[in-house]
Parts: structure tokens; C-alpha cells; sequence
């Protein structure tokens, strides 16, 4: 269980956040500007919040209070982001073996095989990132992060940067994901219909604060956009 | 072409030798200035990269004059490697290698330091997040990312290095088989009456090595380029 309270005033907005995750997917959703990604940010650690705590299955990852803040390379969390950031000057195998690699963990083909075909990703390995088309790079991206077997994922709008096309050929592999891969999943997104899709929990966050929590019903039936 | 006598070749090999010594000690010093001035933000950063940049704009007789002061063998630092760990640099083709390396450092740094500064810092992010310590991230994305710019910041130190003739000849002398460098040849040649001839052959040397020295920092950062950046 991932357990979130974190306070950090971030130019104009005042961030106050406090929420939990279970198993599944865990959907933050907001309005841009919100504070979604900060939050995110805070969890993989790549952000240091003013106060505050995040602890992961009872590991503390963050504690202001003691000064205990795990730096990123040491939380095992997956983190893809809005916009792949493969490494250009590898492969797609070497981007997706990167974590095993830094992590010395030896080589598990059988794996890497299941996540390569979960993903669809086989025929790309030998490519490089800027061969990619958006739905293939973050495709690569989602499986690059499960590689490294995370102890959460966390997906800060992995469909943003893509047009309706690609997002409807990502989604069914987001879904699989969280059926399948049986880690702890927390979603970004500031589109209903997306997060319908794949939620299990909705946190809703606008103006830097929670402003309600619970299962997707939260989502109004007012807010039925397309995916496009 | 190059009808050489021994003692031309000797400045030859002298002038490879002390600009190779000379690029490869800079370069660690290149790569840990340049990240500072790409990405740290610290007291006295102006200072430092003003310090990097002075033997650019400095007339090359101070530089060498205050390496003769301070790495002599009475000078301060001159004297503790002397006694610590018994080098010498005065009057030596070492000296003559450190002085390369002082001229030849901000052509090394500027470019190491824009290659930097042109990565996209959440790659290094998202390397972090994948397991990479701070070293590794710099060894496995940082460094390959920039190596364009560090293989031009290297070529662009050996051939300032290959060239140097002010702060070298102030510093080490011109001395023959130990400091006496390309330049420093062809400069005793044409204070001797009848040198012309081999100070002409030794000119055509140094053209033909700056031209290659060039040609190959272009084909090595258009490799480097394909090879790191797909096309």
C-alpha cells in the first residue's frame, strides 16, 4: 500500500496532498496545473516535498520529520512518463534492459519474453527510440519500467502525447497491465474517459488539494468526453 | 614531400607525444569543469569560468611566465611535486605537456560544457528512476549524449596543443629532444642563416597534421552523431 501525505509550496500553488493507494489503479485526476505530476514527482522522488511522508508497504520513503528521503535509483518505482524519455542512443532491447542492468540483477529471457509480448514490442527490439512511431515509443517506455520490477508504477499521462489512434491501441495494454501484472498502479490523467477505463480508485485533485476520493463513480456522468 | 632529418623528426615525435600527454591529462579536469559550469550553480562560478577562459585572452608569454613562477623548481607548486613526488617540470617535455594542456583547456571545456548543457536533464531523470546511481547515470547517459562535444573539445585541445609556441617556449625553454616542439624548430631555424629549407619542410609537417588533426574531429563527431542520435 502506498500511503501519500505531502505538503510543498510550488510557485503559486500550495501543494496539499494526503491520499492511499491499494493493489490496482489508482487514478489522480484533475484539471491541468493541479498538481498531478508534482505529486508523482514527489513519490518516484525526483521532487523533495516541504513536510510530509510517503511510505511504500511499510518502507518509508520520505519523512521530512526524520530526514529520510530514499533517493530515486533506491524506491524501485517504475515511472513512466507523458513523453517516453527512451534513451536515443540505445536500442529498444538496451532501453528495456536498462534497469535490470543498473540494478545487476541477472538476465531472466523468460520475462523479458512476457512483457515484450504483453507489450507487442518483439518486433521493435533492434530499433532505435527515434524509429518509433508515439503508441510503439510508449509502449517500449511501459515495458522498460515493468523490466525493472517495480514495487509500484507509476504513469503520469502516458497517453497525452498521443492522437486518438494511438491512445485507442494503448489502452487495451494499460487495462492488461493492471489485470495481469499484479503491481500497484497509480494513474495521471485529466481525462474521464481514460480513467474510466483503467481506474480502480479516483483520487480527484484540483488547486494543489484532494478534493475527493473513492471508486470511479466520482467521475460525473456530466463529464463523458471522448477519448479523442 | 617530407624529406625529414632525425633531428626533424624528433620535434615531430616531441610535438605528438607532448600534445597527446597534454589532451589526455585535460580531459578529466575538462569533463569535471565543463559539468560544473553546465549544471551546478556555486559561489564564485563566474570566477572559475573566468579562470578557465584566461589563458584564451592572456598574452601567452604571462601564462607561461606564471607557470615558470609557480611550477619552477622553486616555485610552490613546483617545489612540493619535487620533493613529494619527485617530477620535475622545468626545462622537461612534462612542463612543456602541462603548458599544451593550460592553453589548450578552454577550447576543451566550451565545447564539453555546451554538449552538457544541450541534454535533456529527465532522461538522467528517468535513469535515476530505473535503478542508476548519480555515477552511472553520468557514465551510461550523460557522457554518450555529450560525446560529440567531447570528442570535439578533446581534438580542439591537442591541435592548440600541437601548436603552442609562446607560454611553452617561456616556460620549458627550446631545449632539442626535450622541449624543442615543431614550433620552437622552425622558430630556431629561421634565426640561422640557410634554415629556410628545413623550416620549409617542417611548416608543410604542421599544416599536413593540423588538416588531419581537423578532418578527423569531423568524421569522429559525425560518427559519434549517427551512432548516438540514430540519423
Amino acid at each position: 500500500m502506498l500511503a501519500v501525505d505531502v505538503e510543498k509550496q510550488l510557485g503559486a500553488l500550495k501543494l496539499s496532498v494526503r491520499f492511499q493507494a491499494e493493489r490496482g489503479a489508482t487514478a489522480l485526476f484533475g484539471p491541468s496545473g493541479a498538481g498531478k505530476t508534482s505529486v508523482v514527482n514527489m513519490i518516484a522522488g525526483l521532487l523533495v516535498p516541504d513536510r510530509g511522508a510517503i511510505t511504500l508497504d511499510d518502507v518509508v520513503l520520505f519523512e521530512a520529520a526524520k530526514a529520510i528521503d530514499v533517493p530515486p535509483h533506491r524506491r524501485r518505482i517504475g515511472y513512466v512518463f507523458q513523453e517516453g524519455r527512451l534513451f536515443p542512443h540505445l536500442s529498444v532491447r538496451q532501453n528495456l534492459d536498462y534497469g535490470r542492468r543498473m540494478s545487476r540483477q541477472p538476465r531472466d529471457a523468460g520475462e523479458f519474453d512476457r512483457i515484450a509480448a504483453l507489450l507487442d514490442i518483439g518486433p521493435l527490439l533492434d530499433r532505435r527510440p527515434g524509429k518509433l512511431s508515439g503508441g510503439e515509443r510508449q509502449r517500449v517506455a511501459v515495458g522498460r519500467a515493468l523490466l525493472m520490477r517495480p514495487l509500484l508504477l507509476l504513469l503520469d499521462e502516458p497517453l497525452a502525447s498521443l492522437d486518438a489512434g494511438h491512445k485507442r491501441e494503448i489502452l487495451p495494454y494499460l487495462v492488461r497491465l493492471r489485470d495481469d501484472a499484479g503491481i500497484p498502479i497509480v494513474y495521471v490523467s485529466h481525462t474521464p474517459a481514460e480513467v474510466r477505463r483503467i481506474a480502480t480508485t479516483v483520487v480527484r485533485l484540483d488547486d494543489g488539494r484532494v478534493v475527493a476520493a473513492g471508486g470511479i463513480e466520482l467521475l460525473k456522468d456530466a463529464e463523458t468526453d471522448s477519448l479523442a | 614531400m617530407f624529406d625529414l632529418s632525425p633531428a626533424d623528426w624528433t620535434a615531430v615525435e616531441l610535438s605528438l607525444r607532448i600534445a597527446i600527454v597534454a589532451t589526455a591529462c585535460a580531459l578529466p579536469f575538462g569533463l569535471a569543469i565543463g559539468w560544473l559550469l553546465a549544471r551546478k550553480q556555486f559561489w564564485g562560478k563566474t570566477l572559475l569560468n573566468g579562470l578557465v577562459f584566461l589563458p584564451l585572452v592572456l598574452p601567452p608569454v604571462v601564462t607561461g611566465y606564471l607557470l615558470l613562477i609557480w611550477f619552477g623548481r622553486r616555485g610552490p607548486i613546483g617545489e612540493f611535486l619535487y620533493n613529494t613526488f619527485g617530477i620535475v617540470l622545468s626545462f622537461r617535455w612534462t612542463g612543456a605537456a602541462l603548458s599544451c594542456g593550460v592553453m589548450g583547456f578552454p577550447l576543451m571545456v566550451r565545447p564539453i560544457r555546451l554538449a552538457l548543457e544541450a541534454i535533456d536533464k529527465k532522461l538522467e531523470d528517468a535513469a535515476a528512476t530505473l535503478g542508476a546511481n548519480q555515477f552511472l547515470v553520468f557514465l551510461t547517459i550523460t557522457l554518450p549524449l555529450a560525446l560529440p562535444g567531447v570528442i570535439a573539445g578533446a581534438l580542439l585541445c591537442f591541435a592548440r596543443a600541437l601548436g603552442e609556441f609562446g607560454a611553452t617556449i617561456t616556460f620549458v625553454s627550446n631545449i632539442p629532444g626535450e622541449t624543442q616542439t615543431i614550433s620552437a624548430a622552425i622558430y630556431t631555424l629561421t634565426q640561422v642563416p640557410g634554415g629556410d629549407a628545413a623550416a620549409g619542410r617542417l611548416v608543410m609537417v604542421a599544416i599536413a597534421l593540423a588538416l588531419a588533426a581537423l578532418i578527423a574531429s569531423e568524421w569522429v563527431a559525425r560518427r559519434a552523431t549517427i551512432r548516438f542520435h540514430g540519423d
